[in-house]
């Protein structure tokens, strides 16, 4: 290591450190008693971890309800996501059909439109299904390719793909889906792990999906739940922060476990993508 | 041969072409519809021409707040962002030591959902308790009431946004990867300092990537909603307070059409909202050929 880099380093670090607080003061409220939130000060060690808080959080308001409706629709939309889009991503980049350029170009434009100016329509239909106060608005869009970030990203991988190997496999005889299947998508595991995670960690961290379809409490996904529950804890005391921190903090927990395990197909993911 | 493709290539595209009409086509066309009309959910829409726009613009008590405040936030929030997330791609294009590991966990606070945030910060922000405000207090200055101010409110809002630079920071590191780096190297010999090295070889080749970052930092921050949502749950002041400070522009729509149930009027706001996006958006282009560096035409 060069010597200059010292400074720099000393400064990635620091720059880290202060970015981080956020979430290290988090973890330490959460373990904190309430006592202590009530007196202040800026300790970032408990003077007595407290790690009944969270049972206390989960107790208090049906978390790990919450949690299951989160994992249940996160996994739908994940699954309906992947299979809507490794289809569409492959003929976008490797079949030709008249018109399907224009379908193409009308998924792209929808990444511009505010998810704001169809709500209120799609909301009508859900109403007249019968589908409000369901899990269906938040899952059934996604296995119907509304993911355009998701079909665009998959093109771009399987168009890098050599076009050799599935031109053999075609003259052998083989079907486009079989190509699909066999061939590209083993082929484009990256880009699939990184959609995936992308189609996770939007559906698990959505709020406006849930606070416009879901009612009653017991359906409720866990960003929702938090909200709620950070806006009916307040006591005479104030609000139990220690709690609501153990409420974030396991509502954050399985996004950090996925991002850690997926981390580096995920940020190559982003960059090559220009994705959020 | 290629019929058979053409059939395979519709049958692929099929889910993705059925949603496209029924999610954003058709709802696309009824919104337009439903903004010039009275409806609640219940009864049928009545068509009342251009009255809802009418009312926006000139009648309705919070609208106007609510694009004062989204505008506010947008001018804040974008530059303070890409400006930490420049610095910090800037940091970690340099080779230290365990630069991968470094941007991992920069990108972390990224990660967390905009919920999580906007709950964590307004404890951060309280007034009396808040972290932020104990440790203003320890070098003697006794800070704002910011959630519980009308003026400190959205200028907290702001600050907290600036912690989900991540997802531009990577995006500035793949575009500083590109940066030419024999230019780098010839400027070096000829002796140019570093800041100058920076604004004749890094700055035109990054300018792309700002512009990428820039629009859509601006299309985020005036759909801003689930911080501001989260924020003001969190606060005690309720939602879009104190004061109507933090009434976004989104999250006014959302009372409107989920609250209130005008769902007319939010249609109209929803397409008020999209022509201001795409009118930003052109200017962002126009302007863009001002200082976007075009390696094409130099």
């Amino acid at each position: 290591m060069k010597a200059r880099l010292l400074p720099a380093l000393a400064i990635t670090f620091v720059g880290l450190l202060i970015c981080l607080a956020p979430l290290l003061w988090m973890l330490s409220t959460s373990l904190k008693p309430f006592e202590e939130i009530l007196k202040g000060g800026v300790s970032l060690i408990p003077s007595h971890p407290r790690v009944a808080n969270y049972s206390e959080a989960l107790h208090q308001f049906d978390f790990l309800r919450s949690f299951g409706n989160s994992v249940f629709v996160a996994v739908l939309t994940v699954l309906g996501t992947l299979a809507s889009s490794i289809p569409a991503g492959y003929a976008f980049a490797r079949l030709k059909a008249r018109g399907s350029n224009w379908v193409f170009i009308g998924l792209l434009a929808t990444l511009m439109l505010p998810g704001q100016i169809t709500i209120i329509p799609v909301f009508r239909v859900f109403a007249s299904l019968g589908m409000v106060d369901t899990y269906a608005p938040l899952i059934l869009p996604a296995w119907l390719g509304t993911n355009a970030f998701a079909i665009f990203l998959l093109r771009q991988f399987f168009r890098t793909l050599p076009e050799e190997t599935m031109e053999a496999a075609r003259l052998d005889g083989a079907s486009e889906g079989k190509i699909l299947v066999r061939i590209a998508v083993p082929l484009a595991k990256p880009a699939v792990v990184t959609v995936a995670v992308f189609a996770f960690l939007a559906s698990w961290n959505d709020l406006w999906g849930p606070l416009v379809y879901l009612h009653r409490q017991e359906r409720m996904t866990l960003p929702v739940a938090l909200v709620d529950f950070v806006g009916g804890a307040a006591t005479v005391q104030g609000t139990p922060w220690n709690l609501v921190m153990a409420a974030a903090v396991v509502t954050v927990l399985p996004a950090v476990i996925l991002f850690a395990v997926c981390q580096k197909s995920f940020v190559s993911g982003i960059a090559n993508t220009g994705l959020k | 041969m290629s019929r058979a493709q053409a059939r395979w290539c519709w049958l692929m595209i099929a889910p993705a072409t059925i949603g496209l009409l029924l999610f954003t086509v058709g709802p696309m066309l009824t919104s337009l519809w439903l903004s010039f009309t009275d409806y609640d959910v219940v009864s049928t829409p009545k068509f009342v021409g251009l009255a809802n726009y009418k009312y926006l613009l000139t009648a309705d008590p919070s609208f106007w707040v609510s694009v004062k405040v989204t505008a506010l936030y947008a001018i804040g929030s974008v530059p303070l962002g890409l400006f930490a997330a420049l610095m910090v791609a800037m940091l970690l294009n340099l080779d230290v030591p365990f630069r991968g590991a470094f941007r991992t966990l920069y990108y972390l606070p990224t990660l967390l959902p905009a919920t999580v945030s906007g709950v964590l910060w307004a404890w951060i922000f309280q007034p009396t308790d808040g972290a932020l405000n104990q440790l203003l207090l320890k070098v003697g200055v006794h800070g704002p009431a910011w959630t519980q101010s009308p003026s400190w409110a959205l200028p907290a809002l702001i600050l907290m946004s600036m912690w989900g630079f991540g997802g531009a920071m990577v995006i500035f590191l793949a575009g500083l990867q590109e940066s030419p780096r024999a230019l780098h190297e010839a400027a070096a010999l000829d002796g140019a300092t570093q800041w100058r090295r920076f604004w004749v070889v890094t700055w035109p080749a990054l300018t792309p990537t700002v512009f990428f970052n820039l629009t859509m930092g601006l299309i985020g921050a005036m759909k801003a909603f689930d911080q501001a949502f989260a924020f003001g749950q969190s606060n005690g002041a309720g939602v879009g307070g104190p004061a109507r400070s933090t009434l976004f522009y989104v999250l006014n729509l959302y009372t409107k059409a989920f609250e209130h149930f005008h769902m007319g009027l939010a249609s109209a706001m929803a397409w008020l909202l999209f022509a201001v996006i795409g009118l930003v958006t052109f200017i962002n282009f126009r302007l863009s050929k001002r200082w976007v560096y075009d390696e094409a035409t130099g």
